[in-house]
């Protein structure tokens, strides 16, 4: 049975100073450096979807509360800004 | 503003990077029309000057085509591009600007982008960041979380100089 290969992920260089481009595999250094950038980037959207999240709820709990005092949508609205 | 270098992917790679830019401008603009294999509507991709991602921060607005825009800051830069459940054959628009960039002072820069996806959500951004650095540009890379940069896809560095009463050389 053949083996499975594993595709190393490629970057293209285009060196500015000749013009020249070429695709080289990702070193394990990059793939190394190219899984922690990932992982911080998922780190930092997991940290601002709760940021949002906890906005929209925030938001939605404090317009019932005007709306139990008797504001219409209008002058909730108007208040947002 | 002269071209200084484009790159059409032929297949598919990870990251795009421009090595040995030229320290005979004063600005550099960049255009990005790329679209990646993240398995959604969109990816983010970081974006690295010098190799780096540290001592950067940026600040987004952030415009989906419905409802209230929102704002974030990171720590690194990034920005989005189109992913692969998107409409098919579309690609993501971004334009980079970095003034003074072979300067001693901090870099700054602003990039603003759209997204194309045939539905209600398609993203539209305007970031400012800011690079703590005193060392000149001499590279850029772009690179998916993780994903591939489609075919097709195109990145181009242009360069803008100041013309010696300090006003921009169009040519």
């Amino acid at each position: 049975m053949a083996k499975a290969t594993v595709e190393v992920p490629t970057k293209v260089i285009v060196d500015c100073s000749t013009g020249e481009s070429t695709i080289v595999p990702l070193t394990e250094e990059e793939l190394a450096q190219r899984e922690t950038d990932r992982l911080a980037w998922e780190a930092q959207e997991a940290t601002r979807l709760a940021e949002e999240e906890a906005k929209a709820t925030a938001e939605a709990s404090a317009i019932s509360k005007l709306e139990a005092l008797g504001l219409t949508s209008e002058e909730i609205a108007a208040l947002k800004g | 503003m002269k071209l200084i270098e484009t790159k059409t992917l032929g297949s598919a790679a990870a990251a795009i990077e421009f090595t040995s830019i030229p320290q005979d401008a004063t600005d550099l603009y960049i255009t990005i029309n790329a679209r990646t294999t993240n398995a959604a509507t969109t990816d983010s991709v970081l974006f690295k000057i010098n190799g780096v991602t540290t001592n950067q921060s940026r600040r987004r607005l952030q415009g989906l085509g419905s409802g209230t825009p929102t704002s974030s800051t990171t720590t690194s830069f990034q920005f989005t591009v189109v992913g692969d459940t998107a409409t098919s054959n579309t690609f993501g628009n971004a334009g980079i600007y970095i003034p003074n960039y072979t300067g001693s002072t901090n870099k700054s820069l602003l990039i603003d982008l759209v997204t194309e996806h045939n539905s209600t959500t398609a993203y539209q951004e305007l970031h400012s960041g800011l690079l703590s650095s005193s060392s000149a540009i001499t590279s850029l890379s772009f690179e998916g979380q993780g994903t591939n940069f489609v075919a097709g896809s195109t990145v181009s560095l242009y360069k803008i100089t100041k013309g010696s009463d300090g006003t921009t050389v169009v040519s």
